[in-house]
């Protein structure tokens, strides 16, 4: 059978509504991949625990509360302490530049800023994966 | 994960058990990992599950279906609690439906199950249908081995929201409880579906609605009128409930324990139950089998893109081409 891409769309912190974690979810969906919504209000520990349940290839991370620099370093951590590190996160919302350039040396995949066609997410993905899988 | 399992049956049997040893342990990322392989129908996943069949058996599966929205993940999700305050060591599968356009899918499920974060004895998977139309995917059973194989005695089963359909998952459990909701209107409604027949226990959620205790009387007159009773004597109970408030729990899991000791007050019907399921699921199984060897690698495809302007065209008929490509 066909291997499937999955992708886990969580929202961590207690910003707010998820809309713009919805409209990653169906794009990712229409470009068929399995996509695993956990919902609004998770902390690092629960993303972590339910990707790693879920055996997600992707963990796609929105963060609008600014607390960015916190919770990226934190998954990554919680990751690698879990022996998951190969879950390759990815991350939007509003992250300044400089920081996004620091949280992908430590290790986040891609950053997309608001406005980026969710194509551009599908794309790093398919390439993400096809990279991986020959590799 | 998608990590391709090309190698040699020596290094496929290998990697199986290890990963056999590693369920056994109840590592997290190995219980995750097994399901990926089982689902993908990889060689890894199938030597896995040769490997884990004599340990599993022994699971209590409870198979929990309805109309989309009823509540089921709200239900599964108090059910569990309850079952891990008991001691229980529990494991979810949540089916959503895959897309048939794109062959994506949203899996949605995991929203209602907060509290499977941080608990080794609480595991929820979410799984797509990918194809499947009977509420449930092909490897739904599967996983369950593996979640057993991991130590899970209780296996809760979360189908697609169904409102008329074949139901799998009759064949894949031991107790099928049918979330219903006052709105799904009176019980006539509810027999034309078809799916009456199917539950051990009816549960009316949302009860804290409007209309939920006439559903109720309507749905016990109709079970005294016809003959839904179980071979056997078992007659599906109703069980009102408000899944939100984790009200009618308690009943749901009494009456679910009834069933089972019911079930397994007399071994012989066990037996019988749990057979004729097998059978089934074997006829399953190899008719799944059977048609993937027959298309691969066969001419089929291509003998069928050259055919079928003159099929479209009414210069062949479908029917004759069926018997004379499969003849070859
Ligand atoms: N009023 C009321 N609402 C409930 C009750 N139980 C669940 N809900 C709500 O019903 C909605 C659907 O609940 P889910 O548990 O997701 O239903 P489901 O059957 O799993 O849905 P699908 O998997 O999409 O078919 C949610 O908004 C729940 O909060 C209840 O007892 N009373
Ligand atoms: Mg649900």
């Amino acid at each position: 059978m066909e291997e499937k891409i999955r992708v886990m769309v969580a929202k961590p912190g207690l910003d707010g509504h998820d809309r713009g974690a919805k409209v990653v979810a169906t794009a990712f969906r229409d470009a068929g991949f399995e996509v695993i919504y956990t919902g609004l209000h998770q902390t690092p520990e629960m993303i972590v625990d339910a990707a790693i349940q879920e055996d997600v290839d992707i963990l796609s991370i929105s963060v609008l509360s600014g607390a960015h620099m916190t919770i990226f370093p934190r998954l990554l951590a919680l990751l690698k302490e879990r022996g998951a590190e190969e879950i390759h996160v990815i991350g939007g919302g509003i992250i300044p530049r400089e920081d996004a350039r620091q949280l992908i040396a430590q290790g986040v995949g891609a950053i997309f800023g608001p406005g980026t066609p969710t194509g551009e997410a599908v794309a790093y993905i398919r390439d993400w994966h096809a990279g991986r899988k020959t590799g | 994960m998608a990590t391709r399992d090309e190698a040699t049956a020596g290094e496929i049997g290998l990697r199986a058990r290890e990963l056999a040893d590693r369920l056994a342990r109840g590592e997290r990322r190995a219980i995750a990992q097994a399901i990926s392989r089982v689902e993908d129908d990889t060689p890894v996943g199938r030597a896995l599950l040769d490997l884990v069949f004599p340990r599993t058996g022994g699971a209590y599966r409870l198979g929990v279906t309805g109309p989309p929205g009823s509540g089921k993940s709200t239900l599964v999700h108090g059910l569990a609690r309850r079952l891990r305050d008991g001691g229980r060591r529990v494991g979810v599968l949540a089916i959503d439906p895959t897309s048939p356009f794109t062959g994506g899918a949203i899996l949605g499920d995991r929203v209602r199950m907060t509290s499977a974060a941080g608990d080794e004895g609480f595991f929820v998977r979410s799984m797509a249908s990918r194809g499947s139309t009977g509420g449930v995917s092909a490897a739904t059973y599967e996983a369950s081995e593996i979640l057993e194989a991991a130590g899970f005695d209780w296996i809760l089963i979360e189908t697609v929201g169904v409102g008329q359909a074949e139901l799998e998952v009759v064949e894949l459990t031991d107790c099928v409880l049918l979330v219903l909701v006052p709105e799904s209107g009176d019980a006539v409604q509810v027999m034309k579906a078809g799916i009456m027949e199917i539950a051990d226990l009816f549960v009316i959620n949302k009860f804290d609605r409007e209309g939920g205790d006439r559903l109720q009387r309507d749905l016990m007159l109709a079970m005294e009128l016809s003959d839904w009773r179980r071979p056997g004597g078992w007659t599906p109970p109703v069980v009102p409930a408000v899944a939100l408030r984790e009200e009618g729990l308690d009943e749901i899991l009494a009456r679910a324990e009834e069933h089972r000791a019911w079930l397994l007050g007399d071994r012989e019907r066990l037996r019988e139950a749990r057979a004729a399921k097998l059978r089934k699921r074997m006829e399953v199984l190899l008719n799944r089998t059977l048609i993937e060897r027959t298309w691969r690698g066969s001419a089929l495809r291509a003998r069928l893109d050259q055919d079928l302007a003159r099929i479209a065209a009414h210069e062949l008929s479908p029917y004759q081409w069926v018997e004379d490509a499969l003849s070859l």
